[in-house]
């Protein structure tokens, strides 16, 4: 043990103290795997990704009688999910671009909490734009390099699934970043990755978009991860957030369900 | 005629939910030919292929010239009654609980000399009556004398009923109510005169078309029911199992692929989870409930409806995984039967050929309308019976499955798909 702090006076453990007395407060930003939640829905014909389902092992019965558990079944990308690149093709050749190999200090980052909400509840396809972005510095500086820019949309307070998903004849209606944004997030500002409050990182309508899909094919291409069904970021502050967001360690997996979790500083 | 079955009355809470006793089931195994023609809704007898004699009771040889060479064959049934007696005491419980009852002697046509229950609309002996065979409460054979000609109300009539599923007042469970073939056999039941009609809805961000209208008709309620999360099946289960009295489990995944035609088991599991689990997650939460209420009143609940398919007969290489899945569904559905059948509550399979839907775009008709698939379902609560192989390619299947399996197997393998 070397180290320039005192046990007990490094800043581990200024931390450490500021949880104890809630001056940094932990947020849950995960949505709760169950049944109920959707999944992404596919054009039938292709493959699925599985929903969340839960099967009794034993409850103290018969089956197990001093003990409760569960099997649970679910795909990569079930509930709030981590995108590692490996997920799309523009990913596919670059190093450590699974679960299992992206760096594990990326799983520790800052983050940004763009503020569209207003917009969304006007128009649900609504694309963030790169003047969001612009008018977003304007008021909190620039956002740091390796952050994780995270969109706003109080998506997530739908909690009537047929209106999560918001379907109609043309497809899915869920807001998300233009190709535009995507392109300055990663070039301009370097982002960590992108993060949504809706069922993808993309727009429900990302297909139609240039490339289709931006926010997978450009970010993952890049190395950047991506987030969704993320929830209460409304309870995070613009600037000055940390993210905890460690996925499973799957075996040259393409994503995983995860425990999202915000450090806040109290207000002051 | 008979007369028409009036609405039944509100049960009275407070007096106990009488059990099913069943009819007498004992039956030697010649006599289940009679059993398995019945569970088709054929009345089928002996016939010797020596003497020519038809024989009934079922034996092991003609009692006539003793050759064992008997053969069962369709009968028309039509014959002369030659007496009536009521039963006014019997010691067997299921009868006990329902007399009077009227018995027959009839003298068929063919030969033979039966004693069978008489249909209410059937007079005084000597008279001319048809002879047809039901399934009874117990799932056996039994011989009913039916009036000659048709008669208004026929289905009402108590010794009939007792035997079929009407759905008429009845309250029904449609597990998939958004497939064509669900949204179907609800308007059925609505027109066959069901009180409710439950329909099930898994995705709800999912709507098909005419799914809006469906539930405009005011006897059809949406309830969230995904068969493939066994919670959302024991919750519905718990909610409507005590009321339920027929449920349709339509609910089914149908994809085209053989094994080499699409890597990995996603859709293949999808086929699983939906048409072998689901029904298994269904019986388990539904099927107690329905067995506990199998002599709840004029309108008890009496039966479960699977949709299989003909292809849980002999496997169709080009749909090669959904045949698995249907076959493993069929064999399960024999394990529920087997099961229900103790409590009375009849369980019928349908054995569709294509059906005309989305998956089946690619097939050459005869392709059976989801129409003609409801229909087939209510005309088999209906008549009672237990296995319904509906249009022309599920009867041509049937019969070379039945003439040599082995030979059907064979030419289906060499692309001989259709029929």
């Amino acid at each position: 043990m070397s180290g320039a702090n005192k046990p007990g006076q490094g800043v581990l453990a200024a931390l450490v103290a500021a949880l104890a007395s809630s001056k940094v407060r932990v947020i849950d930003l995960t949505q709760t795997l169950s049944p109920e939640f959707p999944q992404i829905s596919l054009p039938p014909e292709m493959g699925q990704c599985w929903p969340f389902r839960i099967e009794e092992i034993s409850r103290y019965d018969e089956r197990g009688p001093g003990w409760y558990w569960n099997n649970f079944s679910c795909g990569e990308h079930t509930g709030t999910h981590f995108d590692a690149p490996i997920h799309w093709i523009s990913g596919r050749e670059l190093a450590n671009n699974s679960v299992d190999t992206v760096p594990v200090a990326d799983f520790v980052a800052p983050a940004v909490v763009i503020d569209c909400h207003d917009q969304v509840a006007q128009d649900p396809d609504y694309l963030l734009s790169v003047e969001d972005i612009e008018r977003f510095e304007q008021q909190h500086g620039r956002i740091p390099a390796g952050a994780w820019l995270l969109m706003r949309t109080d998506w997530s307070k739908r909690r009537d699934p047929a209106a999560y998903q918001n379907y109609d004849e043309t497809g899915q209606h869920t807001p998300g970043p233009s190709a535009e944004a995507v392109r300055f997030m990663i070039e301009q500002r370097h982002v960590l990755g992108f993060g949504s409050e809706a069922i993808g990182t993309d727009a429900g309508q990302g297909f139609h978009l240039r490339p289709p899909y931006p926010c997978h094919y450009l970010m993952h291409g890049t190395g950047r991860y991506g987030l969704q069904c993320l929830c209460n970021l409304d309870q995070l502050p613009p600037t000055g957030s940390v993210i905890l967001s460690a996925p499973l360690k799957i075996q040259n997996g393409s994503g995983s369900p995860l425990r999202v979790l915000a450090l806040v500083e109290a207000s002051q | 005629m008979s007369m028409p079955m009036m609405h039944p009355k509100r049960k009275n809470p407070i007096l106990r939910t009488r059990v099913m006793n069943l009819p007498p089931s004992a039956r030697g195994r010649v006599a289940l030919g009679l059993t398995a023609a019945a569970a088709e809704g054929r009345l089928m007898l002996q016939v010797c292929m020596r003497c020519s004699a038809v024989q009934y009771p079922p034996r092991e040889a003609c009692a006539r010239c003793l050759s064992p060479e008997l053969h069962w064959h369709d009968q028309t049934g039509e014959g002369e009654l030659l007496a009536v007696t009521i039963l006014r005491h019997s010691n067997d419980l299921y009868f006990r609980e329902r007399l009077p009852w009227r018995i027959g002697m009839v003298k068929l046509d063919a030969g033979p000399t039966l004693i069978v229950h008489l249909h209410g609309d059937v007079g005084e002996a000597p008279s001319r009556v048809r002879v047809g065979a039901r399934l009874d409460r117990s799932g056996q054979a039994v011989l009913i004398g039916f009036p000659e000609q048709e008669v208004p109300h026929m289905a009402d009539d108590s010794v009939l009923r007792d035997m079929t599923s009407d759905p008429k007042f009845r309250k029904v469970l449609v597990t998939d109510g958004k497939s064509p073939v669900g949204q179907a056999v609800a308007r059925a039941m609505v027109k066959a005169g069901a009180d409710i009609v439950w329909v099930g809805v898994a995705e709800p961000w999912k709507k098909p078309p005419g799914f809006d209208e469906l539930l405009a008709l005011p006897q059809v309620t949406a309830v969230p029911l995904d068969v493939t999360d066994s919670r959302s099946v024991q919750t519905l289960g718990g909610e409507l199992g005590g009321k339920v009295d027929i449920v349709v489990s339509n609910a089914e995944v149908h994809r085209n692929f053989g094994i080499g035609s699409r890597p990995g088991t996603d859709s293949a599991r999808e086929e699983m989870e939906v048409n072998y689990f689901g029904l298994l997650r269904l019986s388990q939460a539904f099927g107690g409930a329905l067995k506990a209420r199998a002599a709840d009143g004029p309108a008890s609940a009496c039966a479960w409806v699977n949709l299989l398919s003909i292809y849980a007969l002999s496997n169709f290489p080009p749909h090669g995984t959904f045949s698995a899945s249907k076959a493993a569904a069929l064999s399960l559905a024999q394990c529920l039967r087997a099961e229900m059948r103790q409590a009375g509550i009849r369980v019928i399979n349908l054995f569709p050929g294509p059906i005309d839907d989305e998956w089946n775009q690619t097939m050459p008709p005869p392709k059976l309308a989801p129409a003609a698939v409801a229909s087939a379902i209510v005309k088999a609560l209906r008549d009672g019976v237990e296995d319904v192989y509906p249009g022309e390619v599920a009867q041509e299947w049937l019969e070379r499955w039945r003439e040599n399996p082995k030979v059907l197997e064979r030419e289906l393998a060499l692309g001989g798909a259709q029929p």
